[in-house]
């Protein structure tokens, strides 16, 4: 019985794996052989970044909890969600909150937003749980200084990431925690407004540090969190943070690999 | 009964008692390695699991564990302890493989394999497990959306998203521009110099702990105590007007707590001498708070210095000052950026004994120019 379904199936698979759309995708047989484990590591452009063999203990579960693979994974469901959201979402203080009402009230099976605002908790958790990863194996020693740095750089963008993100959705929960995360900018020394040392920054009797010109002027565009934040936050977050973050996270696989693979006793 | 429980629970979750008792545990389960055994995993995990499912039935707990963008702070919680003891135990397993003449789990491991099938599939399986948690969450849980922004209505409390309350928390120690400004940027600093500061070549690519003891107590203390812990209470234990509140307690809005925090120029003139605080002009203000001055540039310039003396120039009693030992292995230039960092860091459990134990405020009070220490 089990018998007369299966066999079509496997002949159908045979057929579509032996045909010339198949071949000419995958250019190599199946990864029975070590040969071809070999060539689809080698030929498959995202599998690349896997070398073809790697030391046992290197890459168990138990030793890496598979913590950076998982933050990418997160990184890239973000980014997908993220697309989708941008096709809804206006960044303009009169068109934002109703955006995200629409969203989730009239779009059909409309979980996007929710994918991606749990995927972006789950991504800074995972973060943090990646470098307690790393710290504990001592997998920042030499050879792997540098990346360990890339990686701390790669830490403060997630956050980053998620802290413009916050403010998108424009209701009181995403204002107020701006306001409370952007007044600290006010008291940078020299730069801020009420930071130590920035009444000395004078020219005659001029101060050249005001509300209209510090270091959270910059961060906001304006005094206080308004339309100029939004629109900043916005690029910063669909745009900038996150080629950043492809960037740094293309030169942190690349050294993954160049230090020698996934650490290991010496 | 229940009640009595709940009032100890809410009495030991208060910021003094449960940072010290979190500290001290973590202390402790170094001293007695033993601790981090599967056993008592299972009987922590249970314990912890019971406590959270029963308090679910306390309305106030229900109302801040419940909020849909605190549900990570729950996932916080279990994760960084299951992870923690999963580092712990397999460096400690591999502790006594080598003190037992054999080969650290990782060496034993050091055949080559084949990626396709044994890290592509674990990878796949990660991403399928790692999408159906996802999406479960998401089909449960809408995402949060309050009422329109608006800049005229302040909610009390105003938070920080959940990952910057620790900074937040630091607010009720330091000013901003410290809790704010310098500490972040110290912390980034300083975590991309460890690799540079740390000099000790064991415990590359494998888990252990008696190798690298130091390291680790140090990292573990400043992620679990000074990171996870204070996004933990600053998520649910601090309430309106950023008071604390037990787990069990009604987020009051009007409740009123005194504050009487004094400076160090207050206790030495005003305090101790019985006079008013010198004023008028800049050098008033540097007599003023000349000894919180003298304070604080001994504990950064000339503590660290002390602290590089061999054990033999200190009085019995003070000899675990001594950091003799690295300041040889490491050579000065770690050795000072080591310890300055560590001291940076130290500042904040300092500070907040200082608050608790004098009702301290400010070290260094210098108003005029936003400079408090
Ligand atoms: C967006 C954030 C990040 C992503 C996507 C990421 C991704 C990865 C991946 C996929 C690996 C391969 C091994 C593994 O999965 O553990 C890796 C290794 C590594 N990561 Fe990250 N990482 C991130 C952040 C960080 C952070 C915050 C640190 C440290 C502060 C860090 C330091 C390292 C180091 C030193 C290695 C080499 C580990 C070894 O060879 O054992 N990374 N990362």
């Amino acid at each position: 019985m089990l018998n007369r379904i299966l066999a079509p199936l496997s002949a159908a698979w045979k057929e579509a794996t032996d045909s010339q759309v198949w071949t000419s995708i995958f250019r190599h047989g199946k990864p029975v052989s070590n040969r071809n484990r070999a060539l689809v590591m080698m030929s498959n452009v995202f599998l690349h970044l896997h070398p073809v063999k790697s030391r046992k203990a290197g890459i168990k579960l138990r030793y890496t909890w598979c913590m950076g693979g998982i933050t990418f994974f997160l990184f890239l469901v973000l980014t997908f969600t993220g697309l989708l959201l941008m096709f809804y979402y206006r960044p303009t203080v009169e068109y934002a909150y109703a955006d995200i009402v629409d969203l989730q009230e009239h779009v059909p099976l409309g979980i996007m937003r929710e994918l991606h605002r749990w995927g972006a908790h789950a991504m800074v958790i995972t973060v943090w749980l990646h470098m307690l990863r790393v710290f504990m194996t001592g997998s920042y020693k030499p050879p792997r200084e540098f990346n360990w740095g890339i990686g701390v750089v790669l830490l403060v963008l997630t956050l980053l990431l998620s802290f413009t993100g916050y403010l998108l959705p424009w209701d009181q929960l995403a204002i107020w925690a701006i306001a409370v995360g952007s007044n600290m900018a006010r008291a940078t020394p020299l730069l801020g407004t009420e930071g130590p040392l920035s009444a000395s920054l004078t020219l005659g009797d001029i101060s050249l540090i005001n509300a209209g010109n510090d270091a959270r002027f910059a961060l906001l565009g304006a005094r206080s969190v308004g339309q100029p934040t939004l629109l900043r936050f916005y690029v910063l977050h669909c745009v900038g943070l996150p080629l950043v973050a492809a960037f740094l996270m293309a030169v942190h696989f690349w050294r993954v690999r160049k230090d020698g693979g996934i650490s290991g006793p010496m | 009964m229940i009640d009595l429980f709940k009032d100890l629970v809410n009495w030991a979750s208060g910021p003094t008692v449960l940072f010290t008792i979190a500290t001290l545990g973590l202390l402790a389960a170094f001293r007695f390695t033993q601790v981090w055994s599967k056993t008592s995993a299972k009987v922590f995990f249970v314990v912890l699991a019971v406590f959270y499912t029963a308090s679910m039935w306390d309305p106030d707990f229900f109302l801040i564990v419940a909020k849909p963008d605190n549900i990570p702070i729950t996932g916080v919680i279990f994760l960084v302890f299951f992870f923690t003891w999963y580092a712990m135990h397999q460096g400690i397993q591999n502790d006594r493989r080598s003190a037992g003449e054999e080969e650290v789990l990782e060496r034993q491991e050091s055949e080559k394999v084949w990626v396709w099938p044994d890290l592509v599939y674990t990878e796949m399986l990660a991403m399928v497990i790692l999408s159906i948690v996802l999406l479960v969450w998401s089909i449960l849980l809408a995402a949060p959306l309050e009422q329109p922004a608006n800049p005229a209505d302040s909610p009390n409390p105003s938070k920080a998203p959940w990952y910057f309350l620790g900074l937040q928390e630091m607010l009720v120690y330091f000013d901003p521009w410290l809790a704010g400004v310098v500490f972040p940027t110290l912390i980034i600093v300083g975590l991309m110099a460890i690799p540079y500061i740390d000099t000790n070549p064991k415990g590359n690519g494998y888990f252990t702990f008696k190798e690298r003891k130091a390291e680790i107590v140090i990292f573990l203390f400043g992620f679990l105590i000074l990171w996870c812990l204070l996004v933990v209470s600053g998520t649910f234990l601090r309430g309106p007007n950023w008071n604390f509140f037990g787990p069990y307690e009604y987020w009051d809005v009007h409740r009123v707590e005194p504050l009487l925090n004094v400076n160090v120029s207050d206790f030495f003139w005003v305090k101790l001498l019985g006079r008013p605080l010198p004023t008028g002009g800049f050098f008033a203000a540097l007599m003023r708070e000349w000894l919180g001055i003298l304070m604080v540039g001994a504990y950064l310039f000339v503590l660290p210095v002390v602290m590089s003396w061999p054990r033999e120039r200190f009085p019995t009693g003070l000899k675990w000052l001594s950091c003799h030992h690295y300041f040889e292995k490491m050579g000065a230039t770690r050795y000072y950026l080591g310890v300055s960092l560590f001291l940076m860091m130290m500042s904040l459990p300092i500070k907040m004994y200082l608050r608790w134990a004098f009702n301290l405020k400010y070290i260094v009070a210098f108003p005029e120019i936003f400079f408090n220490i």
